[in-house]
């Protein structure tokens, strides 16, 4: 197996915010690899550096064998990127928009003419192509900007939050054509901080938290390294919080309970980490000794969110949550354009 | 999302022995990449004409209102056999061309604030400097119009016509003036913070350097020390030899366009000053260009 992308002991800094700490992977050819991570945690700032908008601080890049920092553009040439914010001209043509990056790319004319056509049909632009892209919507941006990224056939493309603002059925759209493109050989690596989204496409994938890698691996092994597997157990649609802590309390002297934590904010429910197995029906026998009804109760297995709980102390909505409050935006994209 | 994308109907491989596909050579891609940039500016002018139509109106109006202001000026002020339309319409291109030029970093910055300039910067450019170059030839393109419409219209108000050698003269500096300040635009564009900054740079250099060069009045009218920074002036120095072009046919290479404190200057040595200054201001600001990891 060839290595596509690999980052080792990435850092970078603005100013006093150590944006990326440090962040090393590597991304298989021919994978679709996720960078999982909250709000803040660094993605973009680590896709900069990898397309060579920023320089890093420290740390060493290389693209198919080739060192971004050394090399940029060699490395540029074999990167397709689609930004997180689509920045398009709008008083050019949707047409005009991916032949000016047919022409920054240096495709031959006689290349470029039908790869634009073929992509305009693959993203189902042809209705909007020679519209300016000033009248597009947001989906439609995304569909062109991804057409541009793929306009000279990169090795990796890059996809920087790609869902954000793309209704549900786009998303699925979008993640089958990714898809696609791995089938033709295309190494994907893309940013996310929906979990579902990694999880249905990624073979692979790194969660970042703060600036820092806490794991890599496929989603099955994360989930397999956290080991066991998840209930959750509704008593009554809203158990009281008395009940709750009867039914704790028995449960976690079950000997395949781990661990029971009750969720306030989900009417009491109960969730359970077990060891794997079927536990379902012990946990029924128990709960009818106390007199305790059940409203629902399921099993499965870790999720991704339970990976990042377990590595963070913090669920993923959590540390959105926080990080929303706490940054500068305009700061920020001052800091960027330098 | 109403179609569905069909990416089977496709080839979206990414072909490995794909360098087919692409132009080599730094020639090829350097005039493949400054021709769709260009381009692009030219897309924009042709679906957005206002800047176009204001950059005529305004030498325009400057050639009738300093024209009327000067009328009843005492004959032979502006020198012997001198009328103040042969006098104002070499200063007028100039200062068109230079206030032109001094404005190409705008577009630049806002690029950069959209983050479209993120895309330029991601691409594999054979040199940054093609961002400048497309900028360069757009606005020496709006420029020349700008001056065949001053050249013209100087000529109904009295100026004359420079010979024909002359107007290729006038082109040539035209040029590099338009290059030096484009260039230093260009380099401002990305060393500034922002727009704001930019628009007050240029609102503080632009019509202070009219004044400060002999665009509306000869050196003798000045103060000794706005003659000193009037010599200083690189656009003084596109000025006066157009100036002479305008007065004399029989001009050469050794001929005496221009008198300063400091010395007499030749058209050659003019044009050297000229080739310098923009030489300078391309090398200054490589490293702004080269900023983002060039
Ligand atoms: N240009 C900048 N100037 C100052 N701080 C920055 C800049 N870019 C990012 N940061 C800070 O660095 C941290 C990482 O930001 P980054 O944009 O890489 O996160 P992200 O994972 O992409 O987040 P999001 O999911 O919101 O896009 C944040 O704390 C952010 O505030
Ligand atoms: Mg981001």
């Amino acid at each position: 197996m060839t290595v596509a992308v690999s980052i080792k002991n990435l850092q970078k800094r603005y100013g006093n915010t150590e944006a990326v700490k440090n962040v090393s992977f590597s991304v298989n050819s021919g994978e679709i690899f996720g960078l999982l991570g909250p709000n803040g945690a660094g993605k973009t700032t680590t896709i900069r550096c990898l397309t060579t908008l920023a320089k890093p601080d420290a740390g060493e890049i290389m693209i198919s064998g080739i060192s971004a920092i050394a090399n940029p553009r060699l490395a540029r040439q074999k990167i397709g990127y689609v930004a997180q914010e689509v920045a398009l001209d709008k008083m050019l043509t949707g047409r005009e928009m991916l032949q000016l990056q047919a022409d920054l790319y240096h495709l031959k004319p006689k290349f470029a003419q039908p790869r634009i056509e073929q992509l305009i049909n693959a993203l189902g632009l042809q209705e909007y192509a020679d519209n300016k892209t000033g009248t597009y919507s947001g989906g439609i941006r995304k569909r062109l900007d991804l057409a541009a990224g793929l306009l000279h056939q990169p090795e990796v493309l890059v996809l920087d939050e790609p869902s954000v603002g793309l209704d549900i059925e786009s998303r699925f759209i979008f993640w089958d054509f990714l898809r696609e493109l791995k089938k033709a050989g295309t190494t994907v690596l893309i940013t996310s901080h929906y979990l579902e989204e990694i999880d249905a496409l990624a073979d692979r994938l790194a969660i970042i938290d703060q600036g820092i890698i806490i794991s890599e691996g496929s989603p099955n092994e994360l989930k397999d390294k956290i080991g066991g597997d998840r209930i959750t157990l509704r008593i009554r649609e809203f158990t009281s919080e008395n009940e709750a802590n009867n039914a704790k309390n028995l449960l976690v002297s079950l000997p395949f309970v781990t661990e029971v934590i009750i969720n306030k904010a989900q009417g009491n429910s109960l969730n359970l980490v077990v060891t794997q197995g079927n536990n379902l029906s012990k946990i029924e026998t128990s709960l009818t000794s106390l007199n305790l009804p059940i409203f629902s109760m399921s099993q499965s297995r870790p999720s991704l969110d339970d990976v990042y709980l377990a590595a963070t102390g913090r669920t993923l909505i959590d540390a959105e949550l926080a990080a929303a409050g706490s940054r500068d935006l305009k700061a920020e994209k001052k800091q960027q354009m330098k | 999302m109403t179609q569905i994308i069909a990416p089977e109907k496709v080839n979206l491989t990414f072909a490995p022995n794909q360098s087919d596909n692409f132009k080599s050579g730094v020639m090829a891609e350097f005039s493949q990449e400054t021709l769709a940039m260009t381009k692009r500016l030219f897309i924009q002018l042709q679906r957005r004409p206002s800047t176009l139509i204001a950059g005529i109106i305004q030498p325009f109006m400057w050639l009738v209102l300093f024209g009327a202001l000067f009328y009843n000026a005492p004959k032979g002020l502006f020198g012997n056999e001198l009328n103040y339309a042969q006098f104002l319409a070499p200063g007028i291109i100039i200062f068109t061309a230079f206030s032109g030029a001094l404005n190409a970093g705008l577009p630049v910055m806002f690029d950069r604030e959209f983050g479209f300039l993120n895309r330029l910067l991601v691409a594999p450019l054979s040199t940054r400097y093609s961002i400048v170059a497309a900028s360069t030839i757009y606005i020496i393109a709006l420029t020349f119009i700008q001056t065949a419409v001053i050249v013209i219209a100087s000529a109904f108000l009295g100026a004359g016509w420079p010979s024909l050698a002359g107007l290729g003269a006038i082109a040539l500096i035209v040029f590099l003036i338009v290059l030096a300040v484009t260039a230093l635009s260009l380099g401002l564009a990305f060393a500034l913070p922002g727009h704001i900054e930019l628009i007050a740079v240029i609102f503080v250099t632009n019509l202070p350097l009219l004044f400060a060069s002999t665009a509306l009045a000869p050196l003798n009218f000045m103060a000794g020390w706005l003659q000193i920074i009037a010599s200083l002036n690189p656009l003084t120095y596109a000025i006066e030899p157009i100036r002479y072009l305008y007065l004399h046919s029989d001009w050469s290479i050794n001929s005496v366009v221009m008198e300063t404190p400091w010395g007499e200057f030749s058209f050659g040595n003019v044009l050297l000053i000229l080739l310098a200054f923009a030489a300078l201001i391309l090398l200054t600001i490589q490293p702004l260009l080269k900023k983002r990891f060039a």
